[in-house]
């Protein structure tokens, strides 16, 4: 379980970053809690590594009366201890609490989860049902709802570099429930509910908004969606 | 025999037997300064990967290495014999396991090539530039659809490796209650934190070959490692240093052992390394447990068992793993189906079936985590049946203490306890008698909760005339210690039994204590090396306490015997005693120290006879009698059942034990609560998924669910001390016991959460999916 040979690039802005992702084989590497496990597994066999969770603007936030800005390299930690502020209420906290363990929410990044776009993971349903916004380098805004195109697929272009997340703010109340086999196992239904909107995520597809809990895709995420609206209305 | 205070009597500073102190070896554990095989680097030393099989089975036709590289297959391997473990049993099959596969493979994960490069990635990068011509054949995967075939060994006629049969004629039994339950158990990987590894070279000096290897029984190794090279044992030295947990993962002789030996003497004095992976572990080595039962329990109406009857079959995989065999599970079975009981009539057909898996081994608790499932939950359905509660049925059928010893239907010799007061005082602490009320009122509310119990014994620390009838390339006999007295008066044991997290440097050394009164700190126990200690079967089957405590004491006991008389010469005085470290004569006394101290650096002040004698002795331990010792257990759950995503909640877990006199208290705690969470794992989480073709669907800890610390409750362990009539200090194995009780206990609380829905788990784990699929 060891990686096939790469290079590694630490680029210092990202004009840098952009050179280097231009690359064959460049892959853009945030807190590598699933990129390197891939790696150490060879399902993936990147020529480049590109280092970008150091890039000036990728750290920090910005805060306005709308929204907050968190940067891409924003760890779940940081999240979870309250080091950036938390424009909803608590469920940015609850959600960073429970993913994966804490050595993985130490290095694994906002920005990388999104980008990585596993559908089991907890940040794209939550930034999904958030209606927060992704930025990139490029100057993009693309919405979180139709970010994730397919699984482990996004609207991202190639050497496109997310910087951060504008999540708009949200006074609660917010349910949020995720079903899985053991606590920090990734999820097999993950159910949203905030005032007047639901979604489903952890369908091996794309995040789903639904209107109502009958008509989830599957039934765990049924289950996933009625608990977290109980949560809500609690 | 002495028999200790009962712990809470004990003075807290007492560090002899019967203490709880603290661990010696925690010291190094807890500041990170254990030394692993992993941690060992040796000047030059090069990296060996090893190309494995993908597929199940198939007819190896060639391997295309490219040009350059280090590459080995086992057309290299001149001189090297097979791994071969046949068992006397009548009608056992033997099977060769070659070190790498030889014409043909039979698991997905068997080493066909070994490659040697700088590092690790670049051997894995030769790896992947090897192909492999496989002619693919049908894969057997299942022990009942693939008993006789496709079959795997060409001179086989089918799967069976062993059929036993004990044959009571039941044609009589007409009971009111019939049960009878399908049954099965799925396969796991037993994922010790550490894997194996191993650091090789040939010392040119010593002229032997130097293997550093995680192992439990490094003896065991030595031997089988030699056979297969074609080496005197003089030319083999093993040493396994800190070792992170053994289970029986580490308990066999290894084919990468074989192959990494051979090449090491070829390089004449390269070191090389190997260290298994995660993913080799899980896609190689999923290896245990694996058993289906088709078993009927007879019984009159008031809930006594009048016969048992049972088909089983175990899962053996490809090959007989050394030195345990393929047919020691199967036939365990048959021999310990009874549990427990009051069993009048018995009779069970056994199956050790060969498959396209990894062999199986004897993972903590070997057969009696299945048998314990099969005949607990059965039991539970004959309570229902009869009307009656699961303690009251059990209570029915369990010897009385005044029974003790109690010989059994398949002869086991039950040796000292009260086995219905350990299911009385369970029954109490969980609240068995106001659960019923507890349960309904749930129910009301839409909540699904069960009580579950399970009991059992254990028989450990067998010894001769057990094993002998396996017939099975090694049977313990008595268990040596050295003891050697150092000049200022420290004690150095040394044992052929393996430490891998059971704190036997503290233990021993309080047994040691016990005897000599050399304090504990300044006892060394010296384990896990070939030529630092004398030949033992080392650690398996719940032994070391019982069998190289007892061997510690016997050899400390030496030491007394020849320090006393030296003492009392040293005093000048005809007679004396020995007594807390010292020997006594006359009003005076003198210390083990100062008499060790006069011995090796003034001898003149001894008899030449006291001279000649020395204060280094090696004795060897056998219990009173050799058919082992039976601590026995009742575990006792409260579960909640989430309806809509099968999930199970353990809320309330409690253990009465009797491990006899325990050497130390705090450690067979930890021996208790780190089995139950293994037993755990096989009862909710753990299952290797394989596909018909024989393909390993999990192969990483993301898809190998293993408990993690929030899936353990809360275990409360009460501790009953009924000395063994056996052992040194009336200890008894209880090394297994935590593994064994808890998928029966968890699954009969499922079933008495979901049985008047007239529903039943049957199968394990039980997972989400299978208690929906119950429920639906």
């Amino acid at each position: 379980m060891k990686p096939t040979a790469f290079e590694y690039a630490a680029p210092a802005n990202l004009a840098d970053a952009h050179a280097s992702l231009a690359r064959d084989g460049a892959k853009a590497l945030g807190g590598g809690q699933s990129l390197a496990a891939m790696m150490n597994l060879r399902l993936v066999r990147p020529a480049i590594l590109v280092d970008i969770k150091r890039l000036p603007g990728l750290r920090g936030f910005i805060e306005s009366p709308n929204w907050i800005r968190l940067g891409a390299a924003t760890t779940h930690a940081q999240i979870e201890d309250g080091a950036v502020p938390d424009p909803t209420a608590g469920l940015l906290r609850h959600v960073a609490r429970g993913i994966a363990y804490r050595a993985v929410r130490n290095r694994g990044t906002l920005g990388g989860s999104l980008a990585h776009a596993d559908p089991a993971a907890d940040w794209p349903s939550v930034m999904a049902a958030l209606g927060a916004t992704i930025i990139t380098a490029a100057e993009r805004r693309l919405p979180a709802e139709t970010f994730m195109t397919a699984p482990f697929t996004t609207a991202l272009r190639r050497g496109e570099i997310i910087t951060a997340i504008e999540i708009p703010r949200h006074a609660g109340p917010w349910g949020y429930c995720k079903l899985n086999r053991k606590i920090g196992e990734f999820a097999h239904a993950i159910g949203i509910a905030l005032p007047g909107r639901l979604l489903v995520g952890a369908i091996e597809a794309p995040p789903l908004m639904v209107d109502d809990p009958g008509h989830s895709p599957t039934p765990l995420s049924r289950i996933a969606l009625i608990r977290a609206i109980a949560m809500r209305d609690a | 025999m002495s028999t200790p205070l009962p712990a809470a009597l004990r003075p807290a500073q007492r560090e002899g037997v019967g203490a709880s102190v603290p661990r010696k070896e925690d010291d190094r554990f807890l500041r990170g300064r254990g030394l692993y095989v992993a941690d060992i680097r040796l000047p030059g030393m090069l990296e060996v990967a090893f190309l494995r099989s993908p597929v199940a089975h198939g007819i190896l036709r060639a391997v295309h290495a490219p040009s350059g590289a280090r590459v080995f297959t086992m057309a290299d391997l001149d001189g090297v014999q097979p791994i071969r473990a046949p068992s006397s049993l009548p009608g056992f099959r033997r099977s060769d396991q070659w070190p790498l596969a030889r014409d043909r493979v039979r698991q997905v994960g068997e080493p066909i090539a070994m490659v040697v490069a700088a590092s690790r990635a670049e051997a894995e990068d030769i790896c992947d530039q090897i192909t492999l011509d496989i002619d693919e054949l049908p894969a057997a995967t299942d022990m009942l659809a693939h008993r006789a075939g496709p079959t795997l060994h060409a001179d086989w006629p089918d799967n069976v490796v062993l059929h036993t049969l004990v044959d009571h004629d039941l044609s009589d039994i007409a009971a009111p209650i019939v049960i009878r339950r399908r049954l099965r158990t799925a396969r796991q990987h037993m994922a010790p934190l550490e894997g194996r590894g191993v650091v090789a070279r040939w010392d040119s000096r010593a002229g032997q070959l130097e293997m550093h290897s995680a192992s439990q029984m490094v003896h065991v190794t030595k031997t089988g490692l030699a056979e297969c090279l074609g080496l005197p044992e003089s030319a083999v030295r093993i040493i396994s240093p800190d070792v992170g947990g053994g289970f029986g993962y580490k308990g066999i002789l290894l084919q990468e052992e074989v192959a990494i030996g051979w090449l090491a003497r070829r390089l004449g004095g390269t070191p090389l390394r190997w260290i298994e992976d995660r993913r080799e572990a899980l896609s190689a080595q999923a290896n245990c447990r694996e058993h289906h039962y088709d078993i009927t329990v007879h019984a009159a109406a008031d809930g006594t068992i009048l016969a048992l009857d049972c088909e089983a079959h175990v899962d053996a995989g490809a090959y007989s793993a050394y030195p345990f065999s393929a047919g020691l599970e199967a036939a365990q079975i048959a021999s310990i189906l009874p549990g427990p009981y009051v069993v009048p009539r018995y009779r069970c057909r056994t199956w050790s079936v060969a498959t396209n898996k990894p062999p199986i081994l004897p993972y903590r608790g070997v057969a009696r985590t299945g048998v314990c499932y099969a005949l607990e939950t059965t039991l539970d359905a004959v309570a229902r049946a009869a009307g009656i509660s699961p303690v009251a049925l059990r209570l029915r059928n369990l010897p009385p203490p005044e029974a003790m010893p109690y010989t059994n239907i398949t002869r086991k010799i039950f040796d000292s306890g009260d086995y219905p007061e350990a299911l009385r005082r369970a029954a109490e602490a969980i609240g068995a008698d106001a659960f019923p009320a507890r349960q309904a009122q749930a129910r009301a509310e839409g909540r699904l909760i069960g009580q579950g119990f399970a009991v059992f014994c254990e028989q450990g620390a067998h010894g001769t005339s057990v094993y002998s009838g396996w017939g099975i390339p090694f049977v313990p006999g008595a268990e040596p210690c050295q003891a050697r007295l150092t000049p200022d008066g420290g004690l150095e044991l040394r044992v052929g039994v393996h430490s891998h997290g059971q704190g036997m440097e503290t233990t021993l050394a309080q047994v040691a204590h016990e005897i000599l009164g050399v304090p504990v700190s300044q006892v060394q126990v010296v384990h896990g090396d070939t030529a630092l200690t004398p030949y033992s079967t080392g650690t398996w089957g719940s032994r070391a306490a019982v069998m190289a405590g007892g061997a510690v004491a016997d050899a400390c006991a030496e030491l007394v015997a020849r320090l006393t008389p030296m003492g009392a010469h040293l005093l000048q005085a005809t007679e004396a005693r020995f007594e807390a470290g010292a020997v006594h004569a006359n009003g005076a006394s003198i210390s083990v120290a100062e008499i060790a101290r006069n011995f090796f650096r003034s001898p003149q002040n001894l008899t030449e006879a006291m001279q000649a004698q020395g204060l280094d002795c090696t004795i060897g331990h056998k219990t009173l009698r050799d058919t082992g010792t039976f601590s026995y257990a009742c575990h006792a759950v409260e579960a909640t059942i989430d309806t809509a995503t099968g999930r199970v909640t353990l809320d309330r877990y409690f253990i009465v034990e009797d491990g006899g006199t325990l050497l130390n208290p705090m450690i067979a705690d930890g021996q208790v609560l780190g089995g139950t969470a293994q037993g755990i794992g096989t009862a909710l989480f753990e299952e290797m998924p394989f596909d018909a073709a024989g393909q390993p669907l999990a192969s990483t800890l993301a898809d190998y669910l293993l408990p993690g610390a929030s899936d353990v409750p809360d275990i409360d362990i009460i501790h009953m001390e009924t000395p063994s009539p056996i052992s040194r200090f009336g200890q008894k194995g209880i090394g297994e016991s935590g593994a064994i009780g808890p998928p029966a206990a968890i699954v009969n609380a499922i079933n008495d959460a979901i049985a008047h829905l007239g529903r039943e788990i049957t199968d394990l784990p039980a997972s989400p999916s299978r208690i929906l699929a119950a429920l639906a």
